[in-house]
């Protein structure tokens, strides 16, 4: 029974609310239990932000994840000091090789080394290194089909931002081939 | 109609504005400043609205003016700003005008900290002002239930006239879930005609909204008066959802976000073959005594879980009246109960039990 505990967290700015956000959407559309819970407060401004998703079958109890993700995807180095503890044994953690150079300490847990970063330049576009990791995530756990993703895409950019629909799907899949 | 994905506070103002909210008057504080930007952006598009006042004293006393002349309005704000409002609230509620307030409560005493706490229950269910007055207090833990809770509690201000406060905490402000907006079970609301300020045009004479009753027996009487009512939503709007409660060794109490926590944790612990049960009060006042007092005969005892150093636990108390003996588990000032601490002190009580 799918139960997908997942701490997205990096620099403010480096869209790790949205990458949150946009996973939360597409387990609704596929009428799954989701519940997306932000960290707010002195600790975003300047430093790591976070938010835990979770994506169930079953009814939510509690939306804090506390040492019990199935997944920390992390895009920075703070927030891989800082989450590193709170993967459950045989979990995953995805790191954004491109601003970490540092490697997990645990070996109970097994950990993915993405150049997010370079892939999204190579895309032409550095803001979706976030869908890359994304990308990667969905690719590794199957919590949700990338048809949801790319509905949960078009649903937040909607008018203006239309055009960037294109690229964060690109990014998506070169995420998912990365792992794959 | 469709699930929406929303943050409370932005679900909240979303909810207040289907069930007809024309009014928000309001001070910005952590963690509920998405809720007055709703307002700001949306309550005009709606033929409504938003004044960020100059005070939370300024917000309350508009929000009694607005209410006098028989509009649905709402407040929020985040626990010392509902302090400071306590004043406006308890005229409100001595002039018997319905209106909505929203406290996301954050961790105290005084400027406290911007993270989620419950250390307002005593504040919400004992009177912060003055005087012998009771709010009805909901306490929502989803945020459906949240959009459910504020659309009726205009209903309920409306049918009892009367102050509905809606309490929430930083994590359910924050948060998102999906909502849908669903019409609350009608009531017959009476008509405002007979109180509401709206001008005489020279038809009539001008109807006075007061709090001072400079004569001690006219003060009574209205006391005697607001007591009644009172009683009546005592008996008619106390509610609870209980959870796993059938060969229950302990009942924990809990509300909003705590009771999720302590889901998790019964859970847990039903896996281990120890069971565990859930009473979660849905509005703290009028408190749910009833489901205290019906438990089943396996419970030996009670825990009370909060995100305070233990307020409600005063009513778990009263409502038991010494059938059980009654612990506590609390965290504050912004830290948040886990579900592994909660089965500690559960296990921790067993112990003592066999």
């Amino acid at each position: 029974m799918l139960n997908e505990k997942v701490i997205c967290a990096g620099f403010g700015g480096q869209g790790v609310m949205s990458m949150g956000q946009l996973l939360t959407y597409a387990g609704m559309v596929e009428d799954k239990q989701v519940s997306w819970l932000p960290s707010y407060g002195p600790e975003m401004r300047g430093g790591t932000a976070n938010c835990n998703v979770i994506v169930a079958d079953s009814l939510i109890g509690s939306p804090i994840i506390n040492d019990d993700a199935t997944c920390a995807i992390v895009m920075n180095l703070p927030s891989l000091d800082k989450f590193e503890v709170d993967v459950a044994p045989k979990g995953k953690i995805l790191i954004n090789s491109s601003l970490i150079e540092k490697k997990a300490k645990r070996d109970d847990i097994t950990a993915y080394y993405i150049p997010a970063n370079e892939i999204a330049l190579e895309l032409g576009n550095a803001r979706v290194a976030n869908m890359v990791m994304l990308g990667a995530y969905i690719e590794l756990s199957k919590a949700v089909k990338i048809e949801s993703l790319h509905k949960a895409l078009q649903k937040v950019f909607g008018g203006s931002k239309a055009h960037l629909i294109a690229v964060n799907e690109e990014a998506l899949a070169r995420g998912a081939e990365f792992v794959r | 109609m469709a699930k929406v994905l929303m943050k409370g506070n932005e679900a909240i103002g979303a909810a207040a504005i289907q069930a007809g909210c024309k009014y928000f008057f309001g001070y910005p504080i952590t963690p509920q400043n998405e809720l007055p930007e709703y307002m700001s952006k949306e309550l005009p598009k709606n033929d409504g609205v938003f004044v960020q006042a100059e005070s939370e004293v300024a917000a309350i006393n508009m929000v009694y003016g607005a209410a006098g002349c028989g509009v649905r309005v709402m407040t929020s704000s985040s626990s010392p700003g509902i302090a400071l409002k306590q004043e406006g609230i308890t005229y409100i509620a001595g002039a018997e005008l319905p209106c909505v307030i929203v406290n996301i409560v954050r961790g105290g005493p005084g400027l406290g900290g911007i993270q989620p706490a419950q250390s307002d229950y005593f504040q919400s269910t004992r009177g912060g002002g003055n005087g012998d007055y009771k709010l009805l207090v909901l306490a929502p833990a989803n945020l459906q239930e949240m959009v459910d809770m504020v659309q009726e509690a205009f209903d309920m201000a409306d049918y009892y006239r009367n102050p509905v406060m809606v309490v929430g905490d930083g994590m359910i402000g924050q948060m998102m879930e999906p909502i849908e907006f669903r019409t609350p079970v009608k009531r017959e609301l009476p008509s405002k005609e007979g109180w509401a300020t709206t001008g005489t045009k020279g038809n009539r004479k001008p109807h006075i909204i007061n709090s001072l009753f400079l004569d001690p027996q006219g003060l009574e009487d209205h006391n005697i008066r607001l007591q009644k009512k009172y009683k009546t939503m005592k008996e008619n709007e106390a509610r609870y959802e209980a959870y796993n409660m059938e060969n229950a060794e302990i009942v924990l109490a809990a509300y909003g976000t705590t009771s999720r926590i302590c889901k998790n944790a019964i859970d847990k612990l039903k896996e281990e073959g120890i069971n565990i049960g859930l009473i979660r009060p849905q509005t703290l006042w009028p408190f749910p005594e009833k489901a205290f007092q019906e438990i089943p005969e396996t419970v030996k005892a009670a825990l009370t879980v909060e995100m305070s150093e233990g307020q409600m636990i005063d009513d778990v108390r009263l409502a038991l009246n010494g059938k059980i003996p009654t612990e506590f588990y609390g965290r504050s000032g912004g830290m948040i109960p886990t579900p592994d601490a909660i089965i500690d002190k559960i296990k921790e009580m067993l112990g003592g039990l066999k």
